[in-house]
């Protein structure tokens, strides 16, 4: 069990890092009035089967061979369904997939959102060969994240983990989510 | 808001400087375990530790990567530390402030410090 909606979003999005997309988009939204937390992870990655899907909430499933455990999914659906939410993910081979988790932000049950800075800094400056385009609102007010413009500015070949880059990305995650909402770190 | 515009200085800054992070021969490499296991026991924090004490000390031929899950759940959060001559430690139950040890010791001076690794855990 993860103890921050964040860790979850890391651990989805690593699922999307391995199965080779190119851009991997990631969506915060948090509405008070309607009293919802909406996460999205979609990917143009490799997609699964109708087969793969329908296994992959079910926590002995998994397409990695090192053990034969897979709890990332079921984590995230978990977590979302005992607020009172709902979770839905959708897929199709050679397209990509689509993780929505809903929910209900005023739930006791919902963990915290936690440090989205840490785990988008760490899925940019990890991935620098990948794209991220991420979207973070709260009541009409938002930003975006999105490395293609970075590397508009500093080439194609550019390298998120050096000091310099790193360091800019971090506060540019920091000082933007705080401007949006104080609940995200 | 923060905008764009700091990364154009941050650009012309670099322009001119020579990269010499290029992966060598000499490299060191930390490998930090983000699977589900990793991530659940801790991993992020200690990934953003390595990643920042890298850079405050401008450890130009050490890089800091991550992996899947390296199959030793139990023991997450796991760290790889991979020597320029082939040489592999592996630290686990890793927390962010057993970072500024590894790096210090093992990384610049070489000396593995045995207290984190898994041969000591598995005696434990």
């Amino acid at each position: 069990m993860m103890t921050e909606i964040s860790l979850n979003i890391l651990d989805v999005a690593q699922n999307s890092v391995r199965a080779e997309a190119s851009l991997i988009e990631i969506t915060v939204d948090i509405s008070t009035e309607a009293d919802r937390l909406e996460i999205v992870i979609k990917d143009d990655g490799c997609g699964m089967t109708p087969e793969q899907l329908e296994s992959v909430t079910d926590p002995f499933f998994t397409t990695r061979t090192t053990r034969s455990i897979g709890l990332g999914i079921p984590f995230f659906k978990q977590s979302a369904e005992l607020t009172g939410g709902n979770f839905d993910i959708k897929s199709e081979v050679g397209v990509g997939t689509e993780t929505r988790a809903v929910y209900v932000l005023s739930s006791i049950d919902r963990m915290p959102l936690g440090n989205m800075t840490q785990t988008i800094h760490s899925l940019v400056t990890m991935n620098t060969h990948i794209n991220f385009l991420y979207t973070y609102s709260a009541d009409g007010k938002s930003f975006t994240l999105d490395t293609r413009e970075f590397k508009e500015i500093l080439g194609e070949d550019a390298d998120f983990a050096a000091p310099d880059v790193s360091n800019f990305i971090m506060d540019y995650l920091t000082e933007n989510h705080a401007e949006v909402s104080d609940l995200a770190e | 808001m923060k905008s764009l515009e700091e990364l154009k200085a941050i650009r012309d800054k670099m322009k001119g400087q020579v990269d010499i992070r290029e992966e060598d021969s000499n490299a060191t490499r930390v490998v930090v375990g983000m699977a589900t296991c990793g991530i659940a026991a801790g991993a992020r924090p200690v990934l953003t530790a390595f990643s920042n004490a890298v850079q405050e000390r401008d450890l130009q031929n050490v890089s800091v990567v991550q992996t899947g899950c390296i199959g030793l759940c139990q023991y997450e959060p796991i760290v790889e530390v991979f020597k320029a001559d082939g040489e592999k430690t592996t630290y686990v139950k890793v927390k962010p402030e057993m970072v500024d040890e590894i790096i210090d010791q093992h990384i610049i001076k070489g000396n593995v410090v045995t207290k984190y690794t898994i041969e000591t855990a598995k005696l434990g």
